[in-house]
């Protein structure tokens, strides 16, 4: 069994179709909805963790591109400038999965991604501005 | 056992000087003593690198011909203050851009003037005789006007609070994202780096302490603004919540965005990371007692910022090691602990002054003057109306 984060972005065409429906149904995965939303301009986007066995993962991912689901890995999406950042620890604050934590020893900022869950909290508490989320 | 600062001095003039940081000490004093520590160290490095809400720069733009008399400064559409002498202006670093808000206030403009960047100035005069322009736009940079300093009122606090929040919704504050029902809890202190905690009655910085403000050479100028002496302290001297703290002066020319950084914090406003550095030198063993006190021996309270009053409940005591643990007990309920200045920072700044006293770039001066020995702020009680008078 394996754990794949993903964030989906369906074209407003799809927004209708019970997508993640049918990956339970046809390809026996069990989901996990992290985040989900319908965006000003009628894209949808969902953060999804699919568990399954490897096989189901891959052909369930072919299956949502070809509907014409725009599939990403998940930790992708959010880009910290590492090279700006001062550790000071105001995101820490906000991320409950503990993604972002300051290391015992030098105090200074780690990102965990396989923690992210992309919420996007960090984002907005960062108080030089940098650290991103790109979908 | 007793040393002067002109023997320090001596010392470090002569590259003899044993330096170590504030954080070093602490092994120091536990392996050898409080006696052979003193007898051994001359000097321990203080620092700290957090957003301080009262700093800004006083800048002077030269005269332009015709000159103008400013009634009226923008940089880069953030308002300053010129109801000074014709030219001269201060920028306040919390000062909101007037059209971006949040993103961009005064802290951006000091920093964008650090990093040697074009600054768009904005002046409207009052013409007179002597001052005829009534308007100006032209764009400077750090290198083009007289003077350009910090003048920060209130830095370096001694100790401050851990602060939570009870209520049953999120609160943005200047201790950051405050999530409901006690999830979370920041605190902002360098704690065994700290300044101020490291001299608790303040016996050797004073007014004229020359220090590290910046990555420049600054001094303490003043007491900052809400001194206070008379706060709770724990048994090693240690007040447990903010208490004393200074008012900083330093050269705006010679700093570096290092060390100076403009910070938006969501939902509240705009603040500026001041890098603080302050060299304590080691007069005699009582000394070391308050230098080798470590983030487990100093304690801080909490606070419920979902109280929006003067006095906010408090919810108890912890020490800086617990909270650097990530965890603590708020009243049997666990809360995530996040800080808001940065140790890592702080760390880095406390080498780098050592290194200068090291290399006899930096020596130590004694206060010319102390700072208040007992000194507590007043409150602001209204008495008046909104459109009252004060008859």
């Amino acid at each position: 069994m394996t754990k794949k984060k993903v964030v989906l972005t369906f074209p407003a065409e799809n927004i209708e179709q019970p997508i993640t429906y049918r990956l339970v149904k046809d390809f026996d995965l069990i989901l996990n909805i992290l985040r989900a939303e319908i965006h000003e301009e009628e894209t949808g986007r969902m953060v999804l963790e699919l568990e399954g066995p490897d096989k189901a993962i891959e052909d369930g991912i072919a299956y949502l591109k070809d509907q014409g689901v725009d599939v990403t890995e998940a930790a992708r999406d959010i880009e910290l400038d590492i090279d700006e950042c001062v550790s000071c620890g105001f995101c820490t604050a906000v991320c409950r999965p503990r993604a972002l934590q300051l290391d015992d020893e030098t105090r200074e900022l780690n990102f965990i991604k396989e923690n992210c869950i992309l919420c996007g909290l960090c984002v907005k508490a960062c108080p030089l501005g940098i650290i991103k989320v790109k979908f | 056992m007793s040393k002067t600062f002109d023997e320090i001095n001596q010392k470090i003039r002569e590259g003899r000087a044993v330096v170590v940081t504030a954080e070093e000490i602490i092994d120091v004093a536990r392996e050898k003593g409080a006696k052979e520590a003193a007898k051994m160290v001359d000097v321990v490095t203080t620092a700290t690198f957090g957003p301080m809400c009262s700093s800004g720069a006083f800048i002077n733009f030269g005269h332009s011909d015709p000159p103008i008399k400013m009634r009226k400064v923008w940089l880069n559409n953030v308002p300053a203050y010129t109801g000074i002498a014709a030219v001269d202006a201060y920028l306040g670093a919390t000062e909101m851009s007037e059209d971006r808000g949040l993103d961009y206030g005064g802290g951006h403009v000091i920093e964008d003037l650090i990093a040697g960047k074009q600054v768009k100035l904005k002046a409207i005069g009052f013409p007179t005789d002597c001052y005829p322009l009534d308007e100006i736009e032209t764009c400077i940079t750090l290198n083009d006007v007289n003077q350009a300093y910090l003048y920060n009122s209130r830095n370096a606090y001694q100790n401050y609070f851990v602060a939570t929040n009870s209520s049953d919704r999120t609160i943005y504050t200047y201790m950051g994202t405050l999530l409901p029902k006690l999830a979370n809890a920041t605190y902002c202190s360098a704690g065994q780096l700290s300044p101020l905690l490291k001299d608790p009655y303040l016996r050797t910085i004073g007014i004229g302490t020359k220090i590290f403000l910046g990555g420049a050479q600054g001094f303490v100028s003043f007491e900052g603004t809400q001194f206070n002496t008379e706060k709770e302290r724990t048994e090693n001297g240690v007040p447990t919540t903010a208490a004393a703290c200074l008012a900083l002066s330093g050269d705006l020319k010679d700093m570096t965005t290092r060390y100076i950084k403009a910070a938006s914090i969501h939902n509240y406003g705009i603040s500026l990371f001041v890098g603080v550095g302050i060299p304590i030198p080691v007069l005699d063993e009582d000394m070391i007692e308050h230098l080798s006190l470590s983030d487990e021996e100093i304690c801080v309270d909490i606070y419920d910022y979902g109280v929006a009053r003067r006095s906010r409940p408090n919810l108890g005591r912890v020490n800086y090691k617990e909270l650097k643990s990530g965890k603590i007990k708020i009243g049997g309920k666990i809360a995530s602990t996040a800080p808001l200045s940065s140790y890592a920072r702080a760390k880095e700044i406390a080498e780098v002054l050592k290194g200068w006293i090291q290399k006899g770039d930096f020596e130590l001066s004694a206060p010319v003057a102390s700072l208040p020995k007992h000194k507590k702020p007043t409150t602001l009680e209204v008495r008046s109306k909104v459109g009252g008078s004060c008859d």
